[in-house]
């Protein structure tokens, strides 16, 4: 029933896929940063890469894992936005804890295989968890109806891969020549909580509108009888 | 028709592939070549001259050279412009070398001071093995080997709080020096590593945007420098020292006193020590120039522009 009401909201379903869109985007970026932010402690070798891609795709599993149950409990736009608000703070430890954190795992840790694992785990799994929550709700309050879940979900998919390639490229090509890695980091997060903190306005207008409009179609009923 | 047409196209074509073949083979004759976990390696053979090189293509990626009849001798510029760190400390204990090429540097030292104890780190070990094996790379009680990232190395000996009395960073990769060995933060953390007269030596050629970049960080971390370069090639040595500069006069008592030994090596320490520029008298870069540090290093992107 409420998905039905979400869906007569022009605008809301284009306002889901830029968020999915932007998600994608600062996922790969934040994993494209991580072989910066480890390289001075953990070095540039191929197993850098190795740990980094573990986390993300390790977390992103869970992550979608998590979204999937909590969409099956009241989902609303409301939410979705508070997943981006969270998001957008788990960030944030990548750019202001990196240094203390990484010094501990370089001194605690010799081989550098398993001190690379551990600081990407301990940098990037929360964050990539909850972006990884972001798909599976975006296809909840998408799908209407069930013959169009598929190509609804491939669009999403298509989407959010679009923003991940994009948000690999644009950082790696350009923003690292502009900006410090701790200031990207930080626009990601200034971008995840204001996505999220919109979509919230977002609903919370359209339900003010909803409101008015049924009382008034109650009131006309009432009158009828 | 047709088919016949087709056998001499065939036969063309065949006979340009065997004389492109025939005609790079004269160039060069590649003896090993590998894919290791970082890049491919290549030693190739021309004339008695024995080289290794990271990528095929790009010709200035001669990582190392040797005369096959005569190993001692050293063939490449750069490596002779890094025997002008003696003339800052004539007396290397403990020599660190960060980038190991075909180990050429490393037996060249060892022979001229046969009780030094020199470390060599190797990213990629199969690179120690071609040294080993086609570049007669030695390894004995004195000489030693490490397949390691630098900067955690280096890191690594200084929390040892390890000393070394010459430090060599010649670490590339197929485009440049990877970037992390290139910050305010690395180049800080090596010059811990120095003892009291510790003289640290960076083989460099940026000739981009770079340079600046680059000799602004050095300056940030050492204070003034000496830039060591001729004109027959592009690479610049930077010489840096955790203590002021040597006078002139020094420098020029401290080659002659060192020449005659480094004769038989090729080293011409005297015509050397002519092209030491201190950065006190020749800054050719810009004040205020940003310096790179581990939050802001796009070292190999800057190195693309000219």
């Amino acid at each position: 029933m409420t998905n039905k009401k979400n869906n007569n909201v022009p605008w809301q379903n284009p306002l889901i896929y830029l968020l999915a869109f932007s998600s994608g985007f600062c996922i790969m970026g934040i994993e494209l940063l991580g072989g910066r932010i480890l390289a001075p402690f953990f070095g540039s070798s191929v197993h850098i890469w190795g740990s980094i891609i573990t986390v993300f795709m390790l977390s992103l599993s869970f992550g979608y894992l998590a979204g999937g149950k909590l969409s099956t409990k009241n989902a609303s736009l409301n939410r979705y936005g508070l997943i981006f608000i969270f998001a957008g703070i788990a960030v944030l430890p990548v750019a202001f804890s990196s240094e203390w954190l990484m010094e501990a795992i370089f001194l605690a840790v010799e081989d550098t295989r398993y001190g690379s694992l551990l600081a990407s785990m301990a940098l990037f799994f929360v964050p990539t968890v909850i972006l990884g929550m972001i798909s599976p709700y975006s296809v909840r309050l998408l799908v209407t109806d069930k013959d169009k879940s598929g190509q609804v979900a491939g669009f999403l998919y298509f989407v959010s891969t679009l923003g991940s390639a994009l948000g690999t490229i644009i950082t790696s090509f350009y923003l690292v020549l502009l900006f410090e890695v701790n200031d990207i980091i930080m626009v990601f997060s200034t971008a995840l909580i204001v996505l999220g903190v919109s979509a919230m306005i977002f609903n919370r207008v359209n339900q003010q509108k909803n409101n008015s409009n049924n009382s008034s179609i109650t009131l006309q009923e009432a009158a009828h009888e | 028709m047709n088919k016949l047409s087709f056998t001499l196209l065939i036969g063309v074509v065949s006979a340009l592939l065997i004389s492109l073949g025939l005609s790079t083979k004269v160039i060069a004759k590649t003896i090993h070549s590998e894919r290791s976990l970082y890049r491919n390696i290549l030693v190739e053979e021309n004339k008695g001259l024995r080289c290794l090189k990271f990528n095929v293509r790009s010709t200035k990626t001669q990582q190392s050279c040797m005369l096959v009849d005569d190993p001692q001798r050293l063939v490449f510029n750069y490596t002779k412009m890094l025997f002008s760190s003696l003339l800052i400390n004539p007396n290397p204990e403990r020599i660190l070398i960060i980038g190991l090429g075909g180990g050429t540097m490393s037996n060249a030292l060892h022979h001229i001071y046969p009780k030094a104890t020199i470390t060599n780190v190797e990213i990629d070990p199969a690179v120690i093995k071609v040294a080993r094996n086609y570049f007669s790379f030695l390894e004995n009680d004195h000489i030693t080997a490490v397949a390691q990232d630098g900067r955690i190395f280096v890191k690594r000996e200084s929390i040892k709080k390890q000393k070394y009395d010459w430090i060599i960073l010649d670490a590339f990769n197929g485009d440049y020096i990877p970037e992390h060995l290139m910050t305010q933060e690395f180049l800080q953390e090596a010059k811990n590593l120095l003892s009291e007269n510790g003289v640290l030596a960076a083989n460099t050629f940026s000739v981009s945007d770079l340079y600046t970049y680059e000799s602004a960080t050095y300056k940030s971390v050492f204070g003034d420098f000496f830039n060591v370069r001729n004109s027959n090639n592009s690479n610049r040595i930077i010489l840096a020292s955790a203590k002021p500069l040597p006078t002139h006069d020094i420098i020029a008592a401290r080659a002659k006193a060192l020449s005659e030994k480094l004769l038989p090596f090729n080293v011409d320490i005297t015509e050397i020590s002519r092209q030491m520029i201190s950065t006190t008298t020749t800054q050719d870069w810009p004040k205020n120039s940003p310096v790179l540090t581990d939050q802001y290093s796009p070292a190999n992107l800057l190195n693309l522009k000219n």
